[in-house]
Order: structure tokens, then C-alpha cells, then sequence
């Protein structure tokens, strides 16, 4: 049975600096998980990876990553490695958590 | 300390040369990651989650001074003010950007050190015994050997393309202190019945996925046939060993899918091979690199001031309880430097504190310092007259935790905090247990005892080989850390149990309180050591203290 599609985003780390990035509906990328377009289709994520793939010149190891919608319709990360990777490590206030 | 020539001085500048470009062309886009990773990864830069990080080589651990304090500088101004030293006896730096590569590596040239086969599938980085060259119980100081050892796996055309990375730790003593069982090649130095120095190897050990205890190839080696054996052996994993599945691509599996007879009679067959044809590196060159490990010269001067200092300060006698070591000189100590504060991260040191260490070695040390697996700094040559000022310095900088060996001396990987293969995080549980037992004031109760912390089943945190050692995973979305109890990375190593499942972050610190309480309650007396009483009772009372509660047994279920 096919399992029930969860909305995703397309995230990457950033060539020059290494840090998290995510792919824009202008198919531009951005430093806030809030600013990345949604696919809520496993079409729509496809189409999309694909073209943030093209982008090999900007990011490195884009990926598809699943997210829950919440308060505006703003995406969330569904797991706790993508929650990680919005803010920076635990154990310094460094990342991306310090830039804010 | 062994000093670049000017064949390594070349070596090294050309490859810093060789990888700004290869970073440039990456820049302007003459090449796509796919190209660039692998020559990347070939001088030590990984991607992580948050950053790049840089992993530098830190030869069998031994650092002087002058390289101490450009590291500091790397970090202040590449990182944020700090590095941390791994398990595999290097430097990691978490936070360089890509362009900025070159000139940290350049900077590295400059005091003889590089980035070079850090990563990959060759022989990396050698390690050794921290407490090499100064050991009271060393046969004799192994870094000529590990030297030796480096100069012949850098590049070697034969071990670039192997099926899987390769790891070799050496010791110079009875003891072992660079848990030779759980490398690929392990040597540890013994005597003939003759008395002459030589190599017991060990192979096939390695944690992971599949742990194992290293096996006996050869009881006793003479130290001249060391490199044709280890060609052997190499030969024999090169042609033999698997390349179908990553996981199945160490030689540990090799050596378990073979059998101990078969490969050892392999390896014997390769070796009359390779000796017959084996002229062995020029006799200059090893005079050069035995004349570099020359001990210092040392100062005998008895003096009262150590005994009269730990007197009158109990503090500092504390310190030399767990921190200062039996030097082969009785008139010295060796200082291990704890980067273990409690609540912090460990293997961690700001720049300040790098400069603090380098200051110490360079007025007290004979200019040497050393990084141990265990993520401490080792000075390994302090009179033990200095020892009160070494330990006044230490203070200051916040690098006086006295805990070597005791539960807050904890090894921990980066884990999810950083590492892109972790499944957990692992820093955080280890500031919590350093935390949570010095509230309750019974490290020095509770006596040596050794947690490990993996952030994944990669193990670099050696979970294996803890008494207790900690497995962080993913558990359907949440963190969630299996025990292990009973691990040894000695000489009589062995691998721990599974308590069985695992708990959630929150429920963890108790299970370990539990285990240790445990331990307090059923050992024989004070100098029955948590591994001493495990392996007389067994994992039993321990499984009972942790799953005896209800709730446990219903997520047991
Ligand atoms: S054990 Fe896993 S999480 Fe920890 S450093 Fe190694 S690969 Fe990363």
C-alpha cells in the first residue's frame, strides 16, 4: 500500500559557506526554512529536486526532506536531524540558531 | 620530535598547491561535487551538517609548541575560537568556509602538518600510545616505528585505492594504551626470549557495525621485518578482501570469513615474497627518524617541592591522584590535561587554552604535548618539581578538571550536533552525566570507570569498548541510546553486552545512575573496579536495576 504523501522540501548546504540552505519557489535558495517551497506532490518534489540539482555551481548534496505545516502555512521539520539543521549544535550557541 | 626533510616539506607544499586550484576550479565550476569530493575528502575536508570540517593529522598524536599554537591560530581565525581533538588522535575544525581551505592548509605547511589521508579508503593517520616516550612500564618509544610507518603508507601507490579505510595504532608497552585490538593492524612491542625488542600483530580488529576483537598473526615479529610483513598483509587484503558491500570491505570481516589459520598461512606466503625482494628503507633514514624520538635531556635534580605541594594543597593532590602518571624517569611525571570540564564538551579546547598548553610545554614540557584517543592533551614530560606551576597555569585557563579516568572523563564523538552520519546526538548526554555525578559527588567513589559515547553504529566514540559505553540511534523520529556494559580497549579487550533496549534521553541518565549505584552496592570493596565486578557477576543485577520498573518492562515488551 502506498504510503501517505508528506509534503517535502528541497535542502542543500551551501558551496561556499557549508551552511543549510533551502530551495525558494523562484528556484533560488535561502538561509529560513519558512522561505522554501512546499511540494505536495511526490511529482511536484521530483520536478523540484531536479531543478535544484542544476544548481551544482551554488549547493552541495541537495535532498528532499520531509515537513509538517504549521501556524501560516510555514514549513516545519518533520524530523529531528532537519530540526537540527535550522538552528546549529546543542552544545554552543553557534550556527544557524546565533545569526537569527 | 621528527622534522620534515626536504622531500616531505615539498610532498606537502605541492599538495596545498594541487588542492587550491582543485578548490578554485570547484568555484568557477570546471568541476561539478561529484568530481571535487573525492579530492576533497583526499585532504581531509568533509561536509557536515552545519559546515565544512576540516580533520587535520596529528602524527601518532605528538605535537610541538609551535604547531599547538598555529592550531590555536586556525581556530581563532577559521573556526569559532576552537577545535576539537578526536578519538583518532586529530584535530577537527567545524566551522571553515570552503575558500579559506588553502590558506588553512598552508598555515599547517608551515609548521609541518597537513590534512592528507584523513578520510578515504588508504591507511590513515597512524596512532599511538599518548604516553610513548615516557611511559614507566615502555619496552621502547614506538614513534620511530609509527614514523616510519607513515612515511611508507603516505601515497604509496599499492594503498590508495584499498576496499575500505585502514587503521593501524601502535604501543611501545605492555599495557596498551592505543587499543591496538580494535585496529585493523595493531602492534604491540614485545620481547623475544632473547630480549630484543619486536612486534606482537594483531589484526582484524575494529568496532562498527560488526565489532571484533583484533586476532594474533605473529607473536613475535622482528622489528626489521616490519614493513614486508605489513606489505603482506596489505597484499593479502588488496586481492582478497571484499568490494561488493562497504560493509563487508574491512579486514576484520576478511579475517573472520577466512579463518585465523588460512589468513595467517596467506599473509606467511605473501611475506617470504615480499622479503626476498625487500632492500628496506635506506639505514640513513631510520638512524634519522630513531635520532628525532631521542628522549630529552633530563633533569635529574631531586627535589621536595611536589611532596611538600601535594601536602599543603589537597586540591592539587587530587590532581596528581588522577592526572600525573609514572614517568620512565622517576625525577619527572606525565601530566594528562583533562578537556573534560564538567558539563563541557569533550575534546574541546578554545584557542586561549591551546596557547595555555603550548606555553606549558614549551617552559615545562621539553616542548611536547601529546593528544590522546581518549580526547585529552598529554604533556608528557613535566619534573615533577614543575608540577605545582603546571598545574597553578592550569587553573586559570579552566584545563585543571582532575577526572582522567574517572565517569566525567567521558569520550564522546560530535554526534548529531555536527557529524551529517550521526542518528543521535552524543554531546549532550555526556554534559549531562558529567553534570549530573558531580552533583552527587561520587566520581571519586565510584573509581575508574569508562563511558564511551558513539552518535551512531560507525562507533568512533568507541561505545564498544566502554564499561559502559552509549549507542545513540533512531528510534521511529526520536533519539534513543542503547548500553552496552563491559567493554575493554586494553590488552584484555573485549567487547560490551547490550543491557538490551534502548532508552529515550530523558530515562538514559537514570539508567546509568542505576548501573553505577548497582556497582557501589555489590562490589566486593572499594578496590573492586566497576570492570573487575561486572566480570565477576555479570550483566544480570545491572539489567535488573535498569528495566525494573514497570514502565520499562512495558517499553521492553
Ligand atoms: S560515531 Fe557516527 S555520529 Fe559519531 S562521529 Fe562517527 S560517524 Fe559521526
Amino acid at each position: 500500500m502506498a504510503r501517505e504523501y508528506k509534503p517535502q522540501i528541497v535542502t542543500a548546504n551551501d558551496l561556499f559557506e557549508g551552511d543549510v540552505v533551502y530551495f525558494t519557489a523562484s528556484h533560488d535558495w535561502v538561509r529560513d526554512l519558512g522561505g522554501a517551497v512546499v511540494a505536495y506532490s511526490k511529482e511536484a518534489a521530483e520536478t523540484l529536486l531536479g531543478h535544484a540539482s542544476d544548481q551544482q555551481d551554488k549547493v552541495v548534496g541537495p535532498y528532499l526532506a520531509e515537513v509538517v505545516m504549521g501556524e501560516d502555512n510555514r514549513p516545519e521539520p518533520a524530523h529531528f536531524r532537519e530540526a537540527f539543521r535550522t538552528r546549529g549544535p546543542s552544545n554552543y550557541f553557534h550556527g544557524k540558531q546565533a545569526e537569527a | 620530535m621528527y622534522k620534515y626533510n626536504d622531500f616531505d616539506e615539498a610532498f606537502v607544499r605541492n599538495r596545498v598547491a594541487e588542492f587550491r586550484e582543485q578548490v578554485e576550479r570547484r568555484v568557477d565550476g570546471s568541476l561539478t561535487e561529484d568530481e571535487f569530493k573525492p579530492l576533497r575528502l583526499k585532504n581531509g575536508l568533509y561536509l557536515q551538517l552545519h559546515a565544512y570540517m576540516l580533520r587535520v593529522a596529528v602524527p601518532y598524536g605528538t605535537l610541538n609548541s609551535t604547531q599547538m599554537r598555529q592550531l590555536a591560530l586556525i581556530a581563532e581565525r577559521f573556526d569559532k575560537g576552537y577545535g576539537h581533538f578526536t578519538t583518532r588522535q586529530n584535530i577537527q575544525f567545524n566551522w571553515p568556509r570552503l575558500k579559506d581551505v588553502p590558506e588553512i592548509l598552508e598555515l599547517l605547511a608551515d609548521v609541518e602538518m597537513h590534512a592528507i589521508q584523513t578520510s578515504g579508503n588508504c591507511i590513515r593517520n597512524v596512532t599511538a600510545d599518548h604516553f610513548a616516550g615516557a611511559a614507566l612500564d615502555e619496552i621502547e618509544d614506538p614513534r620511530p616505528t609509527a614514523e616510519l610507518l607513515r612515511q611508507w603508507s603516505t601515497d604509496h601507490p599499492e594503498f590508495q585505492y584499498l576496499p575500505r579505510k585502514f587503521k593501524i595504532a601502535i604501543t611501545g608497552a605492555p599495557n596498551d594504551r592505543a587499543v591496538t585490538k580494535a585496529h585493523d593492524i595493531g602492534l604491540r612491542m614485545v620481547r623475544s626470549e632473547a630480549g630484543d625488542p619486536g612486534y606482537e600483530v594483531i589484526v582484524g580488529g575494529g568496532l562498527g557495525r560488526t565489532p571484533m576483537v583484533g586476532k594474533t598473526v605473529r607473536d613475535f615479529l622482528p622489528k626489521a621485518d616490519l614493513l614486508p610483513y605489513l606489505e603482506a598483509i596489505m597484499q593479502v587484503y588488496n586481492l582478497s578482501g571484499r568490494r561488493d558491500n562497504k560493509y563487508k570491505a574491512r579486514i576484520k570481516i576478511l579475517v573472520h570469513e577466512t579463518g585465523l589459520d588460512e589468513i595467517k598461512e596467506m599473509i606467511e606466503e605473501a611475506f617470504e615474497r615480499q622479503k626476498r625482494d625487500f632492500r628496506g628503507p635506506p639505514s640513513e633514514l631510520l638512524e634519522m627518524i630513531e635520532e628525532a624520538f631521542a628522549p630529552p635531556l633530563f633533569d635529574n635534580t631531586q627535589s621536595l617541592a611536589f611532596d611538600h605541594a601535594q601536602e599543603a594543597n589537597p586540591a592539587f593532590r587530587s590532581f596528581v591522584e588522577t592526572n600525573v602518571a609514572a614517568h620512565k624517569n622517576p625525577a619527572y611525571g606525565i601530566v594528562s590535561v583533562s578537556l573534560k570540564p564538567i558539563g563541557g564538551t569533550p575534546g574541546d579546547a578554545t584557542a586561549e587554552q591551546m596557547r595555555t598548553l603550548a606555553d606549558l610545554a614549551e617552559a615545562y614540557g621539553h616542548d611536547e604535548l601529546r593528544v590522546s584517543h581518549e580526547q585529552n592533551i598529554i604533556l608528557p614530560h613535566v619534573r615533577k618539581a614543575d608540577i605545582p606551576a603546571v598545574y597553578a597555569r592550569l587553573r586559570e585557563a579552566g584545563l585543571a578538571t582532575a577526572n582522567i579516568g574517572l565517569v566525567s572523563d567521558i569520550i564522546a564523538c560530535p554526534g548529531m550536533d555536527y557529524c551529517a552520519l550521526a542518528t543521535a546526538r552524543s554531546i549532550p548526554i555526556a554534559q549531562q552525566i558529567s553534570t549530573r555525578f558531580d552533583e552527587l559527588k561520587l566520581e571519586r567513589e565510584i573509581g575508574p570507570l569508562k563511558i564511551k559515547i558513539s552518535g551512531c553504529i560507525n562507533a568512533c566514540g568507541h561505545h564498544h569498548v566502554g564499561h559502559i559505553g552509549i549507542l545513540g540511534l533512531d528510534k521511529a523520529g526520536k533519539e534513543n541510546y542503547q548500553i552496552t556494559l563491559g567493554g575493554d580497549g586494553t590488552e584484555t579487550a573485549t567487547i560490551g553486552e547490550r543491557t538490551g533496549p534502548g532508552f529515550d534521553a530523558e530515562d538514559l541518565i537514570q539508567a546509568i545512575e542505576a548501573i553505577i549505584e548497582t556497582y557501589l552496592g555489590l562490589r566486593e570493596d572499594t578496590s573492586e573496579t566497576f570492570l573487575q565486578a561486572y566480570r565477576r557477576v555479570g550483566a544480570e543485577p545491572f539489567k535488573q536495576a535498569i528495566y525494573a520498573r514497570p514502565e520499562d518492562e512495558a517499553r521492553a515488551a
